[in-house]
């Protein structure tokens, strides 16, 4: 009998809550981010200087901690990752950016100690100058509404009783003890919310499909496989409050009747998997996992399984082949995984952030959960917010949000490559990853939702921002997503397969100067071609970067075409450097760094650039300090 | 004489897959964490080993293979001691990470074909997305996260790892004769 004790824990009204925001406590992000830039080191310096300042330091959650001792703990990633590695205090409500372990002595001194917060390691808006102190005055954290990620950068995600301290399991334990499956469906169903991972299915209907199947084994599988380049956000929920998805899982087995479930998690995550694996095994010590979940007699299992790197996996009748040994390569639907999924079973697969939506919802009931965001859309999302933008990372907002108060209020503006704010250089924002599509100027004021999106050629996606200045080729960036799902493509749709290929070699055309006036048709026609013939979501999308960036960048496929000009400089072959004699002095700067000796002349004369042998380099452009050479 | 290192090493070798497959039951479905655990043994999949794994579970050697060549993670070359892995995807793509990657294949000689270099010392290879956008453009060597990386901070790391390996072939003798040798390690 180990859960005894934590099972008094999951209380009905989550009774150690109070007690978690009376102790302080030292919180240091060390999700993936913030470790590469030494959180770790931050922490042990914490633990050194605590001791010798004299403070008492509470390094596991105990429910009878004393009010003078403080709590230092690690938490997931807290998402303003470009500015780590982070530290608050709370509850005083402080947040230091970029701390280094030779900052740590002077934390302690002069806010542990002296209460006071240091100036210098506050972060600083970079369009006002002004310093924030904490969360609350930071328009990244205070423009938005986090509740599926606030846990993230608070809670300790090893700890598995701070978890249960903040009313975690609570939900769960009420799925199980109190509430039947079919109340449980509809509920979520009542809820509104739909699925976080790109499709937008509705959760209840997809749980309500499974659990009228007639079967003894079912399966829940939570979809980790955050295969979207520029999104990570089920990556930091994962890292950052595991048990909030195995809760998910909890509630979501109990709905359809399964009593098996799975984490499916990519295999670049290795703290993602480490956090996933020890949260199953520290709910199983609790009880929460195992042959008697809550004392009902039911039992739950709960694997976590890597996976080897294919983007195609993310799509759910691909992942269950992953799973069942087998080459990602999706079959046709239906049967849908509800009626005839994992070894033949009936089985639902959810999004990592639609899992940890669940417990929120049985809490605090839907009619709260429908408050925020749109009809159609209702509750938050997370979108990861990067590339050209001042402040990058993870920013949770209701469903409707414009991309304007994202991008440049949120994200405090455009940047050019050197990090600084570039107020004009708003171009356009990638959003949906590979299958999604371009929204530029004219859609800063568009309210992010699913059907508005959709309605102009783009999708939420996972919900990958990824903000592009002026600088940016429009057509290379078609080109690099397409290169992506053409190698991701797994071969089995002969217009995904080839298809792709072929609009990739059509799109190389167009930046290596070779297009001509049909091009553009082809790449059309093709582009839509693959779109009808493929069975999956990859090959059904994987176009639509093409297509959405020539409906609202056509000008700059043409100028590629007809002028032979890129006008971002970035497509190299279209460049053609010449120097200009007004401008030489004949110095042989250039003629010394150009490493296929193109570049001839006498000293003192103007140089010239052999066409033939110039590879575009742009070295030559750099050592001439007269800015003699043009058009690279 | 030469041949029997090499025995000893097959029986080895295989000794560690049986323990593997046995770990997992010997079941077909259990093909993906089983390599694996096999390529994290051998930090690559042999293709003797591929054979054996089919012949143990009972499925054709094809089956395996395909397994094998589908997933990006499953390497069938050895790799080389060092391992440096640059994120080539949306946000570090439009964060400069291609001249990164090419500043690293000239420094070290390697192509997209060939990412091993000869002496087997360094392996240079792009990946798909590792999560740390925030941090773009972003380079994993020898599982450490390096973030905002330009070129010439990549290849100053690639030249820190070679003075290492440098100093560790030629340390005993260096530091007792050269005192400066140490600083230099600094």
């Amino acid at each position: 009998m180990t859960n005894v004790e934590p099972l008094t824990l999951v209380s009905p009204n989550g009774n150690g809550s109070s007690m978690l925001t009376q102790v302080r406590r030292v919180v240091i992000c060390a999700g993936t981010g913030c470790m590469a830039n030494g959180a770790m080191k931050v922490f042990e310096q914490f633990k050194r200087e605590m001791a010798g300042a004299g403070l008492h330091v509470l390094l596991e959650l105990r429910p009878e901690a004393a009010s003078d001792e403080v709590r230092l703990s690690k938490s997931g990633c807290q998402g303003f990752c470009q500015m780590g590695p982070l530290v608050s205090v709370l509850p005083d409500g402080i947040l230091y950016t970029k701390v280094r372990s030779e900052d740590v002595a002077e934390i302690v001194h002069e806010t542990l100690v002296a209460g006071q917060a240091v100036e210098r390691l506050l972060y600083k808006d970079p369009s006002t100058r002004k310093s924030c102190r904490g969360i609350t005055d930071n328009p990244f954290y205070s423009r938005q509404n986090r509740l599926v990620l606030k846990e993230c950068g608070y809670l300790d995600p090893e700890d598995i009783h701070e978890y249960i301290l903040h009313g975690g399991y609570r939900a769960a334990r009420k799925a199980f003890v109190e509430m039947a499956p079919q109340e449980i469906c509809k509920l979520i169903l009542d809820s509104g919310l739909r699925g976080r991972g790109g499709g937008g299915f509705p959760t209840g209907r997809k749980w309500d499909a499974a659990r009228v199947q007639n079967s003894a084994k079912k399966y829940v599988i939570c979809n980790g496989d955050e295969g979207d380049p520029g999104a990570f956000m089920n990556r930091s929920v994962m890292e950052g409050n595991p048990h909030s998805v195995i809760e998910g899982l909890l509630i979501a087995a109990r709905a359809i009747g399964a009593n098996e479930a799975l984490v499916y998690v990519r295999a670049e995550y290795p703290l993602a998997v480490e956090r996933m694996r020890r949260a199953v095994k520290d709910a199983e010590r609790e009880g929460i996992l195992g042959n008697d979940v809550f004392g009902t007699g039911l039992s739950m299992k709960c694997d976590v399984m890597e996976g080897a790197g294919a983007f195609v996996c993310g799509e759910e009748t691909a992942m269950i082949a992953s799973i069942e040994g087998r080459r990602g390569m999706p079959t046709p639907k239906p049967p849908f995984p509800a009626q005839s999924g994992l070894w033949g079973k009936p089985t639902i697969i959810n999004n990592v952030e639609t899992l940890a939506h669940v417990s929120r919802i049985l809490n605090v009931g839907p009619e709260v959960f429908r408050s925020i965001g749109t009809k159609d859309s209702p509750g938050t999302k997370t979108f990861a917010l990067t590339g050209h933008v001042a402040n990058t990372g993870l920013v949770e907002v209701p469903f409707g949000t414009p991309l304007r108060e994202i991008v440049l209020n949120i994200g405090g503006g455009v940047t050019d490559d050197a990090g600084k704010i570039w107020k004009t250089g708003f171009k356009a924002v990638q959003i949906g990853g590979p299958s999604g599509g371009c929204l530029t100027e004219e859609h800063l004021e568009l309210p992010l939702a699913y059907e508005s999106l959709r309605s102009v050629g783009a999708m939420v996606g996972s919900g990958g921002l990824v903000v592009m200045n002026q600088g940016t080729c429009m057509v290379s960036i078609a080109r690099f997503f397409m290169e992506f799902t053409q190698r991701e493509s797994c071969g089995k749709c002969v217009l995904c397969r080839e298809g792709t290929k072929q609009l990739l070699a059509l799109l190389d055309d167009v930046i290596e100067g070779r297009a001509d006036a049909g091009t553009l048709e082809l790449l059309e026609k093709l582009a839509h071609a693959v779109q009808a013939g493929s069975l999956c979501g990859l090959g059904k999308t994987a176009p639509n970067p093409v297509l959405s960036t020539l409906r609202y960048f056509r000008k700059e496929y043409e100028e590629h075409i007809f002028e032979k000009r890129c006008r971002t400089g970035r497509c190299k072959a279209l460049l053609s450097p010449e120097i200009n004699p007004a401008k030489c002095k004949g110095c042989g700067m250039c003629l010394k760094t150009c490493p296929t000796q193109a570049i001839t002349g006498e000293k003192k004369q103007p140089h010239h650039i052999d066409p033939e042998l110039c590879i575009k380099c742009g070295a030559c452009a750099k050592a001439c300090k007269l800015h003699a050479i043009e058009g690279i | 004489m030469a041949s029997a290192p090499i025995a000893v090493d097959r029986a080895g070798k295989f000794e560690k897959v049986c323990g593997i497959l046995d770990r997992f039951a010997r079941r077909p479905a259990g093909l993906i964490p089983i390599l694996q655990a096999i390529q994290h043994e051998y930090q690559y999949l042999p293709e003797e080993v591929l054979t054996y794994v089919a012949t143990s579970l009972d499925v054709p050697p094809a089956r395996v293979f395909g397994v094998a060549t589908f997933y990006a993670h499953f390497a069938l070359e050895p790799k080389g001691k060092h391992v440096i892995r640059i994120c080539d995807r949306t946000a570090c793509h439009v964060k400069q990470s291609l001249p990164v990657l090419n500043a690293l294949r000239q420094k070290l000689g390697t192509t997209e074909k060939s990412k091993t270099t000869a002496d087997m010392m360094f392996t240079v290879e792009t990946v798909a997305c590792l999560g740390a956008c925030g941090l773009a453009p972003v380079i994993v060597i020898d599982e450490q996260v390096h973030g905002q990386i330009t070129p010439e901070h990549a290849v100053a790391l690639v030249d820190d790892i070679q003075a290492q390996e440098a100093s560790l072939q030629t340390a005993p003798a260096v530091a007792a004769e050269q005192p400066l040798a140490e600083e230099c390690n600094d």
